[in-house]
């Protein structure tokens, strides 16, 4: 603190350097922003945080306006204020009016700044634009007419994410957010995580709805409805609900999701545990017989586009197991219609995702097994969320459940593949059972958890050094990658997870969440770690049944075929 | 040839330019062309005079050349800044003195070279001679320097426009040029010749007036090897042709105004943005670029003084906004042209995220003359803010168009009716729009204002790059300000929220007021009205919280037309009607029963059907249907029909 400024007449202390904003908020004074994202630099393209200077009666933008000793500013003087008004009332006359039908109301920034603006008045009127939706997509679909231009998402896409699907085409008032020629998702590079709508202030992007397509299967008789949840969603779907981040409400969720109506309640860390089995035998595989190295995780359907996209050179490196949404989606409908001696295509599977991407890929075509979808509808977190809802479950007075046999049981180890790192720790821990017969004595693998964007370990596992990297953030690979084109042959293993922070801060995830909320999510699933006692994924009792009943083997001939899958180089418009 | 080349090299490299050696003399003499051995013919083909002629004009000239056996140097040269009388052709005659002709378009060029031939000079095309004392002057004939448009001219970056041949460095290095670069290079220090400019008082000419030494002296101290130096020919304003002029008719100018700056910061590049709709300019600067590396006066080691320069040309892709510094940098680098915030500025944090001087063409231009000429002649031009000259680029409906170059602190009445000789057909005066669509307009009122940054200002308009449009009595000045706001809006660059949404709002107010509504009740007129105030009160938020100076600027012309012309806008808003009979909704046309023939050209052209009438008998328009095109008023013969 070494810079004195003052703040609407009162002196305040500066660090030399941050921008005004960070002085101004550390005041408890609230600055409306909307292009802003912290941590990223300035774009200065929304006006909203214009404060006046003191003097000049200069109105200049506090979100990059570094802190200059002796400044004065004003906040909330009439100047600012009636800017502010005047500049939310703009993008209002050109915003289509329909918040009631619109899936971000009563979450939607706009909305809220016309309510803390006690905007009451169309005081500007004209033309709106009238743009095509974008709904070609699997994942997610774009409504240009509700886009208030802030940028976020493009920034996202870029700089976190690095893929650049999206960037703003045209000139003027005509100017919108588009895709390469503005051809839509379907044609674009986009990786379908959604990061983009997690950002977006409005409704302009949104993910593709199953939640009609579940409810209808839910009323059809000839229908089995199943689910299965990922690990993320348990220590997630409480914000939904107004309950503190990080609370974990996975006995309440299981209850919830039977009185929806789903039959039978699996749990998708069990098919995560199954992943472990499958993956670390691979990678075993590949040591042993000198097969493609490093092997890369395919657990992220976003990171597995990407490779498709943009680096098809690396694909024998992708691992072919499929991801534990699949494996869980394939035994349900080859091991569990079996079990129950029922018709796979009478099963409806559900599966409940913290993510956007996961809709795309359970649309792949590589995910059939004999001609039939291994998942038939995704629903994201918030979708669970409105589903409970309708159905009109009061959560905050149910009984704990727990999940259903013969797919219900996990362990620890297949709980924290919801967080950056966990894949990683998990297979490490059984990858050595396997190579030294032998469960390590300390199986916590601290220096893969948490939010550095890449993170690097040398694991001995009897004589071999295994060289591993987790990347957190798909925008990250870059540097990996660049390493490996350069020569670097000391890395056996990687994860990659395109959302900073893994699942937990997926694009499926609550809008609006804070970077608290997501470490609170990440600590809960890690306390879950700490708590359990089966923190093995081969452990698993289930698993370990699974294979003596159907699979026989892992990376065996069978699960060959119901649980693995190879992809190939895609075109795309980038 | 390649003899001369090195004399010239070695000539440049010479600390004193004052003793020359005679063969060098010699070169010089030969490019300055103040006397000729042989006749020789100018041809001003730059891209004004291409497009009145000067292409046909010199194929005609080369023709009869070859017929009639005549062993002439035909030259081309930029123009010399007085469009309407292009195709311009000076010829010099050996011994005797450049004269200079105007509208020589190619059927005239047989008349005119057989009588030049014949030594008689046809004075009702003469524009002036060029008088020197190396030559002898045409008896009768006026001295170039007496003509009108040029006598209260003070031409420092259009001193060689016109006059040499751009394509040839030798005749920019006879005209003085490149000649003070090796002093400056070995004698002064970077920081003295920031320190020089900043004395010189020489400020930016792309319109904001920032001080250029103080940019320059920004950039210069800050730490780093990799800077860069940018030239901004973007000229994007509706009526400016200044940089295009200066780069076609004089590039090394330019080139040397960034070699020295570039000397002065500490940069080894430099970039020249250019709009690609600029070809003719773009063809010069590559030709000049090549010329001044095989004279080592770009690339390593420039004459032989260890400082290294390179400049590369970046052609812009004709966005307006792409003027604005930051979304310029933005665009070099292969981004989307959209400004960013600053601070940080580009003289601390720029392209490439380096510390960059970019300044405008005519900016660049002004170097060379004040590092050979010196600070005190400098100083002694222009008012005691700002010194120097400045470029203005003349259109519209004046009397004779075209570039003008004017000390700092002439008044704007003496550019028009002095120099460019007042108002097309003695029409009236109305007011003329200064700094393009940034700018404001002035008005009779104001014409004694001295041209200087501060001052515009005032008045409500602003120095801008130089575009000056003059308007007579039949321009409506809410048609101007509609011009300007569609302008505006097609070209913002639709990144911050006042200027994307502000200007289309502001747009759709205007049109408003000149469209005409399909009932006229009291509640339409309150509404029109209503805009008018909004207008006022949109403009004043979209001027203060608008990212870039694009938006900052976009509601002056709305503002100063508004400012002088209330009346005008209150009469489209209550009266329904446009004085000037411009705003084609508002008009409507009758017929003059005693002039019409009654010969139906009018009834098949109206696109409604809206006249009515049989054959020989006087025709009829039914005023509901007519959309007031004016197309039947145009079609008349009889002048039957008129605005009613």
């Amino acid at each position: 603190m070494s810079i004195h400024i003052k703040i609407n007449g009162k002196p305040a202390e500066a660090n030399k350097g941050e921008y005004l904003l960070d002085t101004i908020e550390r005041q408890g004074i609230k600055i409306p922003t909307l292009c802003h994202i912290k941590g990223m630099f300035p774009s200065g393209a929304c006006r909203m945080c214009l404060v006046e200077l003191e003097g000049s009666g200069k109105l200049i933008t506090s979100c990059s306006y570094p802190v200059e000793d002796g400044m004065s500013i004003f906040t909330h003087s009439p100047k600012v204020v009636e800017a502010r008004k005047t500049i939310v009332e703009l993008l209002l006359s050109n915003h289509p009016d329909d918040c009631l039908y619109c899936a971000r109301n009563k979450n939607c920034e706009l909305q809220n700044f016309a309510d803390d603006f006690n905007i009451r008045l169309r005081k500007t009127k004209g033309n709106k634009n009238d743009y095509n939706l974008d709904i070609a997509g699997l994942s997610l679909e774009r409504d240009p007419d509700k886009c208030v231009l802030c940028g976020r998402c493009i920034r996202i896409c870029e700089e976190t994410i690095g893929v650049t699907a999206i960037d703003f085409i045209n000139r003027g008032s005509k100017t919108i957010v588009g895709t390469a020629f503005n051809k839509g998702l379907n044609t674009s590079s986009c990786v379908n995580c959604g990061q983009c709508l997690m950002v977006c202030p409005t409704g302009a992007i949104t993910e593709k709805s199953h939640i009609n397509q579940v409810i209808d299967a839910i009323n059809n008789p000839e229908l089995t409805v199943v689910v299965q949840y990922a690990p993320a969603i348990s220590v997630s779907l409480a914000e939904e609900f107004n309950i503190k981040a990080g609370k974990d409400i996975n006995g309440v969720m299981n209850a919830a999701l039977r009185k929806v109506g789903f039959k039978k309640v699996f749990d998708t860390s069990f098919s995560a545990d199954l992943t472990i089995l499958e993956e670390a035998s691979e990678l075993v595989d590949r040591i042993v017989n000198k097969k493609p190295l490093p092997m890369f995780t395919s657990c992220c359907p976003a990171w597995v586009k990407y490779v498709e996209e943009f680096n098809p050179e690396l694909l024998p490196n992708i691992s072919t197991c499929k991801s534990p949404q699949q494996m869980m989606g394939s035994v349900i409908k080859n091991y569990y219609a079996k079990v129950e001696k029922l018709e796979p295509k009478k099963i409806y599977s559900v599966s409940i995702m913290p993510c956007t991407a996961k809709k795309f890929e359970a649309q792949r075509e590589e995910m059939l097994t004999d001609g039939v979808a291994d998942v038939d509808a995704v629903l994201t977190t918030r979708e669970l969320g409105k589903l409970i809802k309708i159905f009109g479950i009061d959560i905050a007075n149910l009984e704990p459940e727990s999940t259903d046999s013969p797919l219900g049981a996990r362990t620890t180890a297949g709980k924290i593949f919801g967080a950056s790192g966990g894949v990683m720790e998990a297979a490490l821990r059984t990858a050595h059972f396997m190579i030294t017969g032998k469960e390590l004595e300390n199986n916590k693998f601290l220096e893969l958890r948490g939010f550095k964007d890449i993170k690097e370990a040398k694991i001995k596992i009897g004589d071999l050094e295994v060289g591993i990297a987790v990347v957190n953030g798909l925008g990250n690979v870059k540097t990996i990658l660049k390493q490996i084109a350069e020569g670097r042959k000391d890395l056996h293993f990687i994860e990659v997870m395109n959302c900073p922070g893994g699942c937990i801060a997926g694009g499926g995830q609550h809008i609006g969440a804070t970077h608290e909320s997501i470490l609170a999510r990440l600590k809960a699933l890690y306390q879950i770690d700490d708590n359990e006692t089966i923190r093995v994924s081969h452990q698993n009792p289930q698993i370990i049944e699974l294979y003596k009943n159907f699979l026989e083997k892992p990376n065996g001939k069978v699960s060959h075929k119901y649980l693995h899958t190879t992809y190939a180089k895609r075109d795309v418009l980038k | 040839m390649n003899n001369n080349k090195d004399l010239l090299k070695k000539h440049l490299s010479n600390k004193d330019t004052s003793h020359l050696s005679a063969e060098v003399e010699k070169i010089l003499t030969l490019n300055k062309r103040e006397k000729v051995s042989e006749p020789t013919i100018f041809v001003g083909a730059g891209t004004c005079g291409l497009g009145a002629g000067a292409g046909k004009t010199l194929l005609a000239i080369k023709e009869y050349c070859k017929t009639n056996k005549w062993n002439v140097n035909i030259i081309e040269t930029g123009c010399i800044g007085l469009c309407t009388a292009e195709p311009i052709v000076d010829i010099m005659l050996p011994g005797k003195s450049r004269v200079s002709f105007e509208n020589i378009t190619a059927e005239k060029v047989t008349d005119l070279l057989d009588s030049v031939r014949e030594s008689k000079i046809p004075t009702k095309q003469v524009i002036g001679q060029f008088k020197s004392e190396s030559s002898e002057a045409w008896k009768n004939i006026p001295s170039i320097n007496d003509h009108s448009f040029f006598k209260k001219q003070k031409r420092v970056v259009l001193k060689n426009c016109g006059i040499i041949d751009p394509q040839r460095i030798e005749d920019y290095i006879a005209s003085g040029g490149y000649g003070s670069l090796y002093k400056t290079l070995t004698n002064n220090k970077p920081i003295d010749v920031c320190k020089m400019i900043e004395l010189s008082g020489l400020r930016g000419r792309g319109g904001g007036g920032f001080p250029t030494g103080r940019k320059w002296s920004l950039a210069q101290i800050q730490e780093g090897k990799e800077k860069y130096i940018i030239c901004n020919a973007d000229e994007g304003d509706p009526g400016a042709f200044m940089d295009r002029a200066v780069i076609e008719g004089d590039p090394h100018r330019l080139l040397e105004g960034m070699i020295v700056g570039g000397y002065a910061i500490g940069a080894n590049y430099g970039y020249i943005y250019i709009r690609a709709e600029y070809p003719l300019a773009i063809e010069r600067l590559i030709k000049a670029i090549k010329d001044a590396k095989e004279y080592g006066l770009l690339g390593k080691n420039i004459l032989n003084t260890n400082f290294d320069f390179d400049i590369k040309i970046k052609k812009g892709a004709g966005a307006f906004v792409c003027g604005e510094e930051t979304a310029l940098i933005h665009s070099i680098e292969g981004k989307r042209g959209m400004p960013r915030p600053r601070p940080p500025y580009p003289s601390v944090s720029g392209l490439f995220n380096k510390p960059t001087v970019i300044n405008n063409v005519e900016t660049f231009s002004n170097v060379p003359a004040i590092i050979s000429n010196g600070l005190d002649w400098f100083t002694a031009i222009g008012t005691e803010k700002s010194k120097g000259t400045k470029v203005f680029a003349l259109s519209g409906k004046i009397a004779k168009t075209g570039l003008v170059e004017i000390p700092m602190g002439t008044t704007i009445r003496e550019i028009l009716f002095d120099i460019a000789g007042g108002i097309k057909n003695n029409k009236k005066f109305k007011a003329v729009q200064i700094g393009g669509p940034s700018g404001g307009c002035i008005t009779e009122e104001n014409l004694n204002i001295e041209i200087d940054y501060e001052p515009l200002i005032k008045a409500g308009a602003m120095m801008g790059s130089g575009g000056l449009v003059v308007m007579d009595e039949d321009t409506c000045m809410v048609d101007v300000a509609k011009f300007f706001m569609d302008f505006i809006q097609r070209e913002s660059c639709g990144k911050c929220i006042p200027c994307r949404e502000g200007t289309k709002r502001m747009l759709e107010i205007l049109n408003s007021i000149t469209s005409k509504p399909s009932t006229d009740d009291n509640r339409q007129a309150l509404e029109r009205f209503q805009g008018v105030t909004q207008l006022e009160s949109l403009a004043k938020v979209i001027k203060e919280t608008s990212l870039c100076g694009l938006g900052q600027t976009a509601p002056n012309p709305v503002l100063s037309t508004i400012r002088w012309f209330r009346h005008e806008y209150e009469e489209h808003i209550f009266e329904r009607e446009c004085r000037a009979n411009i705003c084609t909704d508002l008009r409507t046309f009758v017929i003059d029963a005693t002039k019409c023939t009654g010969c139906t050209a009018c009834t098949k052209k109206c696109p409604t059907m809206a006249i009515v009438g049989s054959k020989k008998n006087p025709h009829y328009i039914i005023e509901e249907k007519c959309i007031g095109c004016g197309t039947c008023a145009t079609i008349c013969n009889f002048n039957a029909i008129s605005p009613k």
